[in-house]
């Protein structure tokens, strides 16, 4: 199995990740610990190979600590919505799996995107197709047409904003052409 | 020690009394719905959602009491853990629940998923096969392995992939 090079640059989110998780699992942030963490995480990157998970080289700071504080709200309303339908409707429950295409193609943004759908409130990803980036959600009352046409917004906008966080650039512009308003192009990112 | 610092004290303790019978209540909500909910894919739900936001307010309160520096690293580590490996459980469980149709279509308002499957599993073989068959006599529980099969080869592609990368995590 051949694999296509990483350059260090690009793994090196990933790597220092791993020397977190390394010092947060032996409570010791002191600097031979780090250190060795890091050479842990070198050799562990480059023997136990998986497909390569491609960042796309651009994360947007600005856009992840709000995006981050609108997920942790969602994820308590989530809980409150389901103890709301449990109680309320239990067994009557109406639900719909509906299919909703992508823009991304990369396997990153379509992980990341169907892992933030899973922890909102009403959706659950039942099946992906990688060939078409089509998510297939199963949401929770969803009762007619108008609430399926609510949750397929809902995606793409937790996809539109994943990708203003850490979309490649090609992916970027092309939401910023879809988004746009007809006047004259809206502002550029804060890189 | 001063008043004030009494006085923190006894904030930090309500807060993380709160913080743990509200988890604890989340847990129970999981269970709630689990045996309210009517299939299995909308008992995901509630096993998936509150028991995140469960598991964060035991882990705050944890972090409160500790009141160490060093168990914060871990207590975030935890719970990002927990969001990574809890979608992809509850995806499989879903889509493997699908699959084996473990679902009541009459709750379900829109289903585009089945179109699909039953276009992936009729596409190589020729019409009139098993699958339409099953439809047919409402037989989706037994017999239909075919429809399984082949469903399973058109859109499986990435379920190894991603499948190996999750054991690995684990």
């Amino acid at each position: 199995m051949s694999r296509k090079p990483i350059s260090l640059r690009t793994e090196l989110p990933l790597l220092i990740w791993l020397v977190i998780v390394w010092g947060a699992l032996w409570r010791d942030f002191s600097p031979g610990n780090l250190l060795f963490g890091a050479l842990i995480a070198l050799v562990v990157a480059r023997i136990f190979y998986l497909p390569p998970v491609e960042l796309s080289g651009r994360f947007n700071v600005l856009r992840a600590v709000p995006f981050a504080l609108v997920f942790l709200a969602k994820v308590v309303a989530a809980s409150f919505q389901v103890i709301f339908l449990a109680v309320v409707k239990g067994p009557k429950v109406v639900n719909a799996v509906v299919e909703v295409p992508l823009r991304s193609h990369s396997d990153l943004m379509v992980t990341a995107t169907g892992h933030v759908l899973s922890l909102i409130p009403g959706s659950l990803v039942v099946e992906v197709d990688r060939s078409t980036s089509t998510l297939y959600i199963h949401g929770l009352d969803i009762r007619d047409e108008a609430d399926a046409a609510g949750l397929r917004k809902e995606v793409q906008d937790t996809e539109a904003g994943l990708i203003r966080i850490m979309g490649t650039k090609a992916e970027l512009a092309a939401l910023e052409a879809e988004t746009a308003p007809p006047r004259a192009a809206t502002k550029g990112e804060t890189p | 020690m001063t008043p004030d610092a009494g006085g923190v004290d006894a904030v930090i303790d309500a807060l993380t009394a709160v913080f743990l019978v509200l988890g604890a209540l989340m847990s129970l909500t999981a269970t709630i719905g689990l045996l309210r909910f009517p299939d299995l894919m909308s008992r995901m739900h509630a096993a998936t959602k509150p028991q995140v936001l469960g598991l964060f307010l035991l882990l705050v309160a944890i972090g409160l009491q500790m009141r160490q520096w060093w168990v914060w690293p871990v207590l975030v580590v935890a719970w990002i853990f927990q969001l990574l490996t809890v979608p992809v459980s509850a995806h499989m469980v879903g889509r493997a629940g699908y699959r084996t149709k473990h679902l009541h279509p009459e709750l379900l308002s829109v289903d585009e998923l089945e179109a699909v499957v039953r276009r992936s599993a009729n596409d190589p073989g020729e019409p009139g096969s098993a699958v339409e068959l099953d439809n047919v006599l409402g037989l989706g529980e037994t017999g239909d392995g075919a429809l399984r099969g082949t469903a399973g080869q058109n859109l499986d592609d990435r379920g190894d992939g991603r499948g190996d990368q999750g054991e690995s995590k684990g």
